[in-house]
């Protein structure tokens, strides 16, 4: 039976499962929004495209699918680019489809062009512009294995609009081969073995857990391993929630803003047991001082990853779910009782701490509130700088795939589309987005999306009146310069939430941020927006400057 | 900062090369040269790239090449087991004076001679990247107009029994 290249693209979407897309149209792909109009998945319109790609990038963390967006060509395409490059960074399983002009066209100029394969190319895992319709049932089957297999992350698919009005005998693909890309999944035995042996003989060990552990869905094999050898852990941003922070053997976030007991024990232990983490600059500081006594077992699916800024003594190229549940099988527990006592004893007497205060609110005091009233429970979204910190420093994560954040790429505005995303994925949950008051401006239109469709989110606002973490960069290492970081120029935060129809709530003493947490709770039909004015001038601690050593770690505002 | 000669088997693909190409330059990697051909399959094209750095930079390159969806195959090519070839196309100012020394100098080189006018003669040499710099050399003083190099291509040798 013959279809026309948009009714393809909207059978393959279906029969890859896809639940739902999030998208805006555009000139070049009314065609498919043609047949997306009744398609049997759920639409949600996004009122920017970079609210749409950021809201798939949401919904595949929180649900381990892959996310799903379209786009038209030209400014529609390039709106898309921060979103995949947020996803790429992180790793996140995405398909963007991408209207293009006319395969006559292209290369003109034409009206709403852009060359988007060429401009999306090193942020994404693999793209493909459709140059033939017989290759574009192939072309989407082969999007989705790429962008959800081995290392995951974005692909994308630019379709000329010809391509999508023309007709050709549909046949769908039943399997994928692509002799190119084969992952290995498997880790190899004799590596298994003699990672086994070094963590059995080993005197102070650390596993170092990162997102590679959730994207595996192996946060149950880490947390049996942990079980077995008793080895203290502490998790990268991305890899929050792979393990419970309410364990005795959790040492929380390692890295710039990570605790005083994570890094002081990376830094004195003798095996470092990196799992599903690429050693980015923003853990290991001054690569040269980090873990300095180490031996290294590096688990992670991207060989590129091993060997790349640390020494490794041994890789395991593997999917970590796999690797964990065979070195799970053989391993036999070390004896490091009294590395275990230090460390404990070195958690309990350095806590994540900040000064409380009775007079103004402390953000942490906030982030405190939400873990307790929420009972650890929500799902976690941030946009980033100071929030994305006090969130991850303050909430105790216990699950995987509740903490959602742009950890490699840093993208501000990010967090209340995810939140949109990661609400829709999962409607049996609270999404909470911690913001800051520079962040949520950046993408605050998505807002009507959240009304529109009844989502009960809370949007939490850390104001200051500040881009935070820069100002607290100018404060701490460019002479108190608050070069253009000053931002208490902003609009009357819970009247905007009213206009879009949501709820705003204002806090401007402690006694209030409670109850009003209490009562963003207890709305389950709308968007709840809280603006709380905190102190201005918090900052975030500890803090090891980039690219230096934990010697030069500053603890807190007394130094 | 050893010289390496990678191999790179593509699939035959409009951008491809811009996806290799792409990988160097966004990686920071220096290419010395590139040379794209068809293969004996004409689906797949194959890359012999000439790159510098330590074995850790050139391990990051493999890798990272590796890991293109298009990529088939990558492999190293040391000198001692591959067959390594490069053209010189070079335009040599001559006069008539200095004519027979050069075309003395191109029967040693087994050079040919491809174009010759009342000023230049230009010469083709074909050989191992170390003998096309010597023969380079020894022009050079009568005046080299214009000179371009194919890059270098290179073939792993049989495994002997």
């Amino acid at each position: 039976m013959k279809k026309t290249g948009a009714e393809i693209v909207v059978e393959c979407l279906k029969r890859e499962g896809v639940e739902i897309m999030f998208g805006y149209p555009g000139g070049v792909v009314i065609p498919i929004f043609h047949y997306l109009f009744d398609a049997p998945f759920k639409f949600v319109l996004s009122r920017h495209e970079q609210g749409a790609v950021h809201a798939a990038d949401g919904y595949a963390r929180a649900s381990g699918k892959v996310g799903v967006v379209i786009a038209t060509s030209g400014p529609g395409a390039t709106n898309l680019v921060t979103g995949i490059a947020t996803a790429y960074m992180d790793s996140i399983p995405l398909v963007a489809i991408t209207g293009q002009v006319s395969r006559e066209m292209i290369g003109n100029d034409a009206f709403q062009e852009a060359d988007v394969t060429g401009i999306t190319r090193p942020i994404t895992k693999h793209n493909y512009l459709v140059q033939d319709i017989n290759d574009l049932a192939r072309i989407i089957r082969e999007a989705f294995y790429i962008a959800s297999s081995g290392r995951p992350g974005p692909v994308l698919i630019d379709i000329p609009v010809d391509i999508s009005r023309g007709e050709t005998k549909f046949v769908y693909p039943e399997t994928v081969s692509i002799r190119s890309y084969k992952p290995v999944t498997e880790g190899h035995p004799r590596q298994i073995e003699k990672a086994c042996k070094l963590i059995e003989n080993s005197k102070r060990p650390i596993v170092y857990a990162g997102g590679g552990v959730i994207l595996a869905n192996a946060s149950e094999e880490l947390r049996a391993f942990v079980k077995k050898t008793g080895i203290p852990i502490t998790t990268t941003l991305m890899g929050l929630g792979a393990y419970p922070e309410t364990d005795e053997l959790s040492l929380k976030m390692l890295g710039m803003h990570g605790t005083y007991y994570a890094n002081h024990a990376v830094n004195e232990c003798d095996l470092l047991i990196a799992v599903g983490a690429r050693f980015d600059d923003r853990v290991t500081g001054k690569v040269s001082d980090f873990a300095p006594f180490a031996q290294v077992i590096h688990i992670d699916i991207d060989p590129s990853s091993v060997q790349k800024s640390v020494r490794v003594d041994v890789p395991i190229v593997g999917d970590c779910k796999n690797v964990l549940r065979e070195i799970n099988k053989l391993v036999q527990p070390p004896s490091i009782d009294e590395w275990v006592k230090y460390v404990k004893e070195m958690k309990q007497n350095n806590p994540l701490s900040y000064r409380d205060s009775e007079r103004v609110i402390k953000p942490q005091y906030v982030v405190e509130k939400i873990y307790e009233l929420t009972e650890g429970k929500a799902i976690i979204c941030t946009e980033v700088g100071q929030n994305q910190m006090w969130a991850a420093q303050f909430y105790k994560f216990t699950e995987p795939r509740t903490f959602i954040s742009s950890g490699g790429l840093g993208t501000m505005g990010y967090g209340l589309p995810a939140a949109i995303g990661a609400q829709f994925a999962r409607p049996d949950r609270r999404v909470i987005d911690i913001a800051g008051d520079g962040s949520i401006q950046m993408n605050i239109q998505e807002l009507i999306v959240a009304v529109q469709h009844r989502l009960p989110i809370i949007i939490a606002i850390l104001n200051n009146g500040f881009l935070g973490m820069v100002r607290q960069w100018q404060e701490l290492f460019w002479g108190k310069r608050y070069s253009h970081t000053c931002i208490n120029c902003q609009p009357d935060f819970v009247k905007l939430a009213e206009a879009y129809g949501a709820v705003g709530i204002r806090v401007e003493k402690k006694e209030e941020v409670e109850n009003s947490i209490k009562r963003a709770l207890e709305i389950t039909d709308r968007p709840i927006l809280i603006d709380f004015r905190i102190d201005r001038e918090e900052n975030v601690y500890p803090i090891i400057p980039a690219g230096k050593s934990i010697k030069e770690m500053i603890t807190s505002e007394l130094i | 900062m050893r010289e390496h000669v990678i191999s790179v088997k593509v699939e035959n693909r409009s951008g491809v090369l811009a996806r290799v190409a792409g990988l160097f330059s966004a990686r920071g990697y220096n290419i010395d040269s590139l040379a794209v051909s068809e293969t004996e399959q004409p689906d797949i094209s194959v890359m012999t790239i000439v790159v510098r750095g330590d074995d850790r930079v050139i391990e990051q390159v493999k890798k990272q090449l590796n890991k293109l969806i298009d990529v088939i195959k990558v492999s190293d090519h040391p000198p001692g087991e591959s067959v390594q070839r490069e053209l010189v196309l070079a335009k040599v100012l001559a006069n008539p004076a200095k004519r027979s020394e050069i075309y003395q100098l191109a029967e040693i080189f087994r050079a040919e001679i491809v174009d010759i006018s009342k000023r230049t003669i230009t010469i083709e040499v074909t050989g191992e990247p170390s003998r096309i710099d010597n023969f380079v050399e020894l022009i050079r003083p009568y005046g080299i107009k214009e000179l371009i190099r194919t890059g270098r291509v290179s073939l792993l040798k049989e495994q002997k029994e």
